[in-house]
């Protein structure tokens, strides 16, 4: 079993507060910090943040407010501001709103999902007496594989006489599963749910190793059964799990692009699978509007971080 | 649940209650694991068998269909370019991600809060906001179109791996560190012969991480490699589906050959270190 030995180190963010052990012109030490070396060691990496993170952050927000195109490499146009145009041509395009809706379909679906599957299957696999390694490689080999590759056997699970149809019977949704627009997006989001789920046991078995096993025992002496005391201690025992495991979720679904691209052929019928990165991918790069996409981008990012704040509100007050 | 009969410590006793746990939970490893099992089943069938009885064959097997995909897509090919994506990232994350988590853990330096504060920044933003500014950037600014570089580049330094080693840093005795100081070793050789040394599991449970993030990307590599000599199989297989498959005789054998070839390295590779892939290795690069 997992134990919790690494996870009870983990330390504040602040690092070591140690005096140095050399002494150094007080000058140096000012401008480069104690140990100058520091610097040389995360260089590479500060630099990398600063080349594909830093940078293209800013140029995302700079693009979506001028009128931006693809040029030639060293060619210099000219690339007027256009203040919040392209925010209302990306807000005024239905797809581009179809896409935001099916998003929050997808979140309303898969989060909740997400997170009392991960639970409690988080909470058996920890008091499991056998085959414990046995089940959590099992949970985590979707989240391991390509998603490219699960797409391929869920298309043929889900295809029009694939098995799910035939194991339905006369009870087969018509048109099917994925050329269904009412139900390719929950297909999607059911698709995420299971390839992501392992991956969110195991932040739930980490943090259940922090719930005081005393807190069980007081409930089982108050005579709390099972259901009980899982309502009771396991979910307001694991509560930050629960914040992190609904912030990384949401993201993930803010991200959507392969499942709705593969699964559902390019967006589903009238675009009722498209994500807001696919309708992104449209009309940045296959019809050549990097500034509306960049929009849509922005859009995305502050929609994701408003859910964040407001989830970390609702999950964390007591 | 911790209940009596249902911590470790008393193994071998089954009650009724942990009978049904059990079934849940195998029912559960069910559903995970039956879609890799028909998978398999389905890229050794000579026809697609979508009928109940068709997950059991029993009209023998072939491997036509990995031959049949290997002629839209050239396989080997496909894998090595995968490998070099993959292994790209990982060189550089282990190299320059050792060094920053050492830093960021266990020196003092100018910037070292900002540079932290950046990090998880990059964690938290969705990395496919900055899909249309890095195309622009590495295709049509840099001309890296069609190269492992502007590939591997938006991932080089995986920011999960950076943040992972600096809580195996941080989580080392002090003490240790004092002591090699006193003794006059230099940074840099605290760092080789001590720090990284006990931080050795640290090290494969962040190459297991870095691994899934290249070696399953699809929309990246989707967009900077157009020629078909340099498509990581993730690429290619997904461009089989989505344009080839609908000609071939069986698509679905074919399309399941492929995806057996993508998962199965990845798939090979949490099965032999599981136990680098746990909770509490997670755990402690996840919180903090």
């Amino acid at each position: 079993m997992p134990n919790a030995t690494v996870t009870s180190q983990v330390q504040d963010h602040t690092g070591p507060t140690r005096p140095p052990p050399k002494r150094r012109p007080r000058r140096l030490t000012t401008i480069f910090g104690r140990h100058p070396l520091g610097m040389a060691l995360a260089a590479p990496y500060a630099v990398f943040l600063a080349v594909v993170f830093a940078y293209p952050l800013g140029l995302a927000v700079w693009i979506s407010f001028h009128d931006y195109f693809f040029t030639a490499p060293g060619m210099k146009v000219a690339r007027p501001f256009v203040g919040l145009e392209n925010y209302r041509t990306a807000l005024a395009d239905p797809a581009v709103r179809r896409s935001f809706l099916n998003v929050i379909e997808f979140l309303v679906i898969n989060v909740p999902l997400t997170v009392i599957l991960a639970l409690v299957l988080a909470t058996a696999l920890n008091s499991a007496i056998r085959a414990r390694t046995f089940l959590r490689v099992a949970y985590y080999i979707p989240y391991v594989s390509a998603s490219v590759a699960v797409v391929a056997v869920w298309l043929f699970l889900f295809s029009n006489g694939g098995m799910i149809n035939q194991l339905l019977g006369p009870l087969a949704p018509d048109p099917s599963w994925l050329v269904n627009s009412h139900l390719a997006m929950p297909v999607i989001a059911v698709f995420v749910t299971w390839k992501q789920l392992g991956f969110f046991i195991l932040l739930y078995l980490a943090a259940l190793q922090n719930v005081s096993r005393e807190l069980y025992e007081a409930a089982s002496v108050d005579g709390a059964g099972k259901l009980r005391s899982f309502i009771s201690v396991t979910v307001p025992g694991v509560r930050s799990a629960t914040t992190l495991v609904v912030i990384l979720a949401t993201i993930t679904g803010a991200n959507l692009f392969t499942e709705p691209y593969l699964l559902t052929n390019g967006g589903g019928p009238n675009g009722a699978s498209a994500s807001p990165v696919l309708v992104m991918y449209q009309r940045g790069i296959e019809q050549g509007s990097p500034d509306v996409a960049s929009a849509i981008g922005v859009i995305l990012v502050l929609g994701v971080l408003v859910v964040s704040v407001v989830n970390r509100r609702l999950l964390e007050r007591d | 649940m911790p209940d009596k009969s249902g911590k470790p410590g008393k193994p071998g006793k089954l009650t009724t209650r942990n009978w049904s746990q059990m079934v849940a939970l195998a029912f559960g490893a069910f559903i995970f694991l039956f879609p890799f099992y028909y998978m398999l089943i389905g890229s050794l069938q000579k026809k697609p068998d979508t009928s109940i009885a068709g997950a059991i064959p029993v009209h023998g097997v072939t491997l036509d269909n990995y031959a049949q995909i290997n002629e839209r897509v050239d396989l080997v090919r496909s894998l090595v370019n995968s490998g070099i994506f993959t292994g790209g990232v990982i060189l550089f994350t282990v190299v320059f991600g050792v060094l920053a988590g050492y830093a960021l853990a266990r020196l003092h330096f100018r910037g070292q809060g900002v540079l932290f504060a950046l990090m998880l920044l990059v964690l938290t933003v969705p990395f496919q906001l900055l899909i249309i500014p890095l195309y622009v950037m590495i295709v049509r600014s840099y001309g890296l179109a069609d190269t492992y570089l502007g590939m591997i580049l938006p991932f080089a330094i995986n920011s999960t791996a950076v943040f992972v080693f600096r809580q195996f840093f941080l989580a080392l005795p002090e003490d240790l560190f004092a002591a090699a100081r006193i003794d006059g070793a230099s940074e840099l050789r605290i760092l080789w012969s001590i720090a990284l040394p006990l931080v050795r599991p640290a090290l494969v449970t962040a190459v297991l991480l870095t691994f899934i993030g290249p070696w399953n990307e699809f929309l990246w590599p989707f967009l900077v490699t157009k020629d078909a000599a340099l498509q990581p199989l993730a690429v290619s297989l997904a461009n089989y589906i989505s344009n080839i498959a609908g000609r071939a005789a069986n698509p679905y054998g074919a399309i399941l050959a492929g995806a057996v070839v993508l998962a199965a390295p990845a798939v090979a590779l949490f099965v032999a270190f599981q136990k680098h892939f746990t909770s509490s290795e997670l755990g402690s690069g996840v919180k903090g």
